[in-house]
């Protein structure tokens, strides 16, 4: 036990003593949540669109009034033609454009009215967001109009959100993000410190003590696992005070989760040590192994149902796959039952854990 | 079990020693004994296999064959016992640069187990001991080589340990803090420790109580400096002064049959067996501005005489 706290201790020292690297464990964590919850807005607003108004009656002025009040629409510009529309996507200026024909109100009074969407489909998500936008005014338009003429639209659909009524993104990513923040913390820069330590042939002077291998692991992983917890804190908290990332569930329970992730991140974290001939390799090993599938792989920000069959598989094999579920139940929806994550995850580290220790074991003596 | 070792008073005991990397041996069969209170040199080029050696005297390796016993323990079996009492400094100064003096004697304090006020004790001792007391809050880092060796040292003798291997503990060392440094290991002999000590450099051999010469992983020569030294069976003259380069020039382009030259830096050590060889080497170097004396043969020269006879035997005085 002393032995373990002594090596802990050490590493302590090396941590407070590396600034550097201390501002980026610190720092990098909040930063992303900071950013990720301000630019992941899965929302858009202000689209630009150019509107040619050929009929210019009262109806038409209706429809345009309907398309602004939305908030998510300006009317960017008023066109003088059909070559004003081309012109404005070419430069940038318009996203879409709308097209009242001539005769449009009197085609409304007869029913049978027509309008054209144009949209620039360079940029394929904001082109369908603002399709479904401009469809949908036009819907409301419709409803009001049947409703002026004394009917009832034959159905109508409303849409409720569970669990994040406004669709906040940043209740989606923060989740993510201490999935990340942990791998980073725990495989990473554990497999940094240990690849350092062979490097350097320290690991070779203190193997020359009666330490055994086991305490050397343990004392050398504890100040990462207290970092890593330090820095998903840190996630949870700024998400909660900053953008108001509800916890609907336990936060043991959420702990019991991330001690658990942390014990498969750092295993990781010492396979890819273990197999590292050196410091480069290490980290290019621990990048390419751990932080790359958690950010695409995952689900934090691609949803996994969209992508293909073969890669959706991989998707299930990623650890971080299960863990954000679990997470994003706890917080979100408050739920306590996770068969299929929890035993998932539970083999994981069984798994990598054995194969951490025994690789370890191979390499030291 | 010490008994038996007590017997042959050895602190250090290998026997039939042998292991190889894939197919490649780097030890082929070395047998080597060090009584506690002596100094015993590996001495040898790269590659010799002196760091292998001293790594399964520490139960870092195990051997392929044979057996290396550290006060009468198998360090392959008993790793732990062994290296409670013994203290291994391997060849890369390997502390940690951005740790302190005394934080990194503290660390390894607390590995081997030392008890906080033994350690307390421990520490002010060897501060005194290598003179590294005022740099005591200084980042390793940032000492002189000749203090990072010393710190090393220090490092490996906080727990107090018998017996102590130090491979190539000065190599990158300046001149002057290598004499204090051996003149630390004289001490530390004079306590009663068992030193098994690797060494490139052949003055420093002269320093060891035994020195066993090691080629291609077999002891090709053993014995006190003196009587390794005194293998050699040739005649020498060193050659020295300005004209050294033109000497040279001279002695290896006309070649004198039996007659062969050795540079060592500032000097050339012509090997001959007769006077009438030493005659005509004088003859030769008449006009090339160098004084030629005849000298008493160094380990340096026996160790390279043993190195290009056929290897295989193993001179023994």
């Amino acid at each position: 036990m002393n032995r373990i706290l002594a090596m802990a201790g050490k590493e302590f020292l090396h941590i407070l003593r590396d600034r550097r690297s201390l501002a980026v464990a610190l720092l990098m964590p909040l930063t992303m949540v900071l950013l990720y919850g301000a630019v992941i807005d899965m929302e858009l607003r202000d689209l630009r669109v150019g509107v040619l108004d050929l009929d210019g009656g009262d109806r038409s002025r209706e429809l345009l009034r309907a398309m602004t009040s939305s908030g998510f629409i300006v009317e960017a510009e008023r066109l003088d033609g059909r070559e004003a529309i081309e012109a404005g996507f070419r430069q940038g200026r318009l996203q879409a454009a709308l097209v009242v024909p001539r005769g449009y109100g009197e085609d409304l009074a007869r029913g049978g009215a027509r309008v054209q969407v144009l949209v620039d489909g360079a940029d394929a998500s904001t082109a369908a967001t603002v399709a479904n936008y401009l469809q949908a005014v036009v819907a409301l338009v419709n409803r009001d109009l049947l409703r002026e003429a004394g009917l009832a639209a034959p159905f109508d659909v409303r849409t409720r959100v569970w669990f994040n009524p406004e669709l906040v993104s940043a209740r989606f990513v923060v989740p993510g993000l201490v999935a990340l923040v942990l791998m980073m913390i725990c495989a990473l820069l554990t497999s940094i410190a240990i690849t350092r330590e062979k490097e350097a042939g320290t690991l070779e002077q203190i193997l020359t003590t009666p330490v055994t291998p086991a305490q050397v692991i343990v004392g050398k992983v504890l100040p990462y696992v207290a970092l890593g917890a330090l820095d998903c804190a840190m996630v949870l908290l700024a998400g909660k005070w900053v953008f108001g990332v509800p916890m609907a569930g336990s936060w043991w329970l959420l702990a019991a989760y991330c001690l658990l992730f942390i014990v498969i991140a750092l295993s990781l974290g010492l396979l890819i040590s273990a197999r590292s001939p050196s410091l480069r390799v290490a980290m290019m090993a621990a990048l390419m192994v751990t932080m790359l599938p958690t950010m695409i792989l995952s689900g934090f920000v691609f949803p996994i149902a969209s992508m293909p069959g073969p890669l959706q598989v991989v998707c299930r094999l990623l650890p971080a796959t299960h863990f954000l579920v679990v997470l994003r139940g706890i917080m979100l929806k408050g739920q306590a039952w996770f068969p299929v994550q929890t035993a998932a995850l539970v083999v994981m580290a069984a798994v990598l854990l054995t194969l951490a220790i025994r690789s370890f074991r191979l390499r030291l003596e | 079990m010490n008994a038996a070792d007590g017997m042959s008073g050895a602190a250090i005991r290998v026997e039939g020693l042998r292991k190889s990397y894939g197919g490649r041996a780097a030890v082929r069969g070395l047998d080597l004994a060090v009584a506690p209170g002596r100094i015993c040199g590996l001495i040898g080029p790269d590659g010799a296999g002196k760091t292998t050696t001293m790594r399964i005297v520490c139960g870092l390796l195990r051997p392929d064959a044979g057996v290396a016993r550290v006060l009468g323990r198998d360090s392959a079996r008993e790793p732990r016992a062994v290296r409670e009492r013994l203290g291994y400094m391997p060849q890369r100064f390997s502390l940690y640069p951005d740790l302190t003096v005394a934080e990194n004697l503290r660390f390894f304090a607390d590995l081997f187990g030392v008890p906080a006020s033994e350690r307390v004790r421990r520490e002010a001792e060897l501060m005194e001991f290598s003179r590294l007391g005022p740099f005591r809050q200084r980042r390793a880092g940032q000492l002189s080589g000749g203090m990072k060796q010393k710190l090393a040292l220090s490092c490996t003798l906080i727990h107090t340990p018998e017996v102590l291997v130090l491979d190539e503990p000065t190599t990158g060392v300046d001149p002057v803090s290598r004499r204090e440094f051996w003149r630390i290991l004289r001490e530390l002999a004079g306590r009663g420790l068992a030193l098994l000590v690797s060494t490139p450099y052949m003055d420093e051999a002269g320093l060891c109580d035994e020195v066993v010469l090691m080629h291609e992983g077999r002891a090709i020569a053993r014995g006190t400096p003196d009587e390794v030294a005194a293998t050699f069976p040739r005649r020498l003259l060193e050659v020295r002064g300005a004209g050294l380069p033109a000497a040279l020039t001279i002695l290896t382009t006309s070649p004198l049959p039996g007659v062969k030259v050795h540079r060592y830096g500032d000097r050339l050590h012509v090997v001959h067996d007769d006077a009438a060889q030493a005659d005509e080497v004088a003859r030769l170097l008449a006009n090339a501005g160098v004084e030629l004396h005849p000298v008493a043969p160094g380990i340096e020269d026996a160790f390279v005489e043993l190195m290009a006879a056929p290897a295989g035997g193993e001179a023994t005085p």
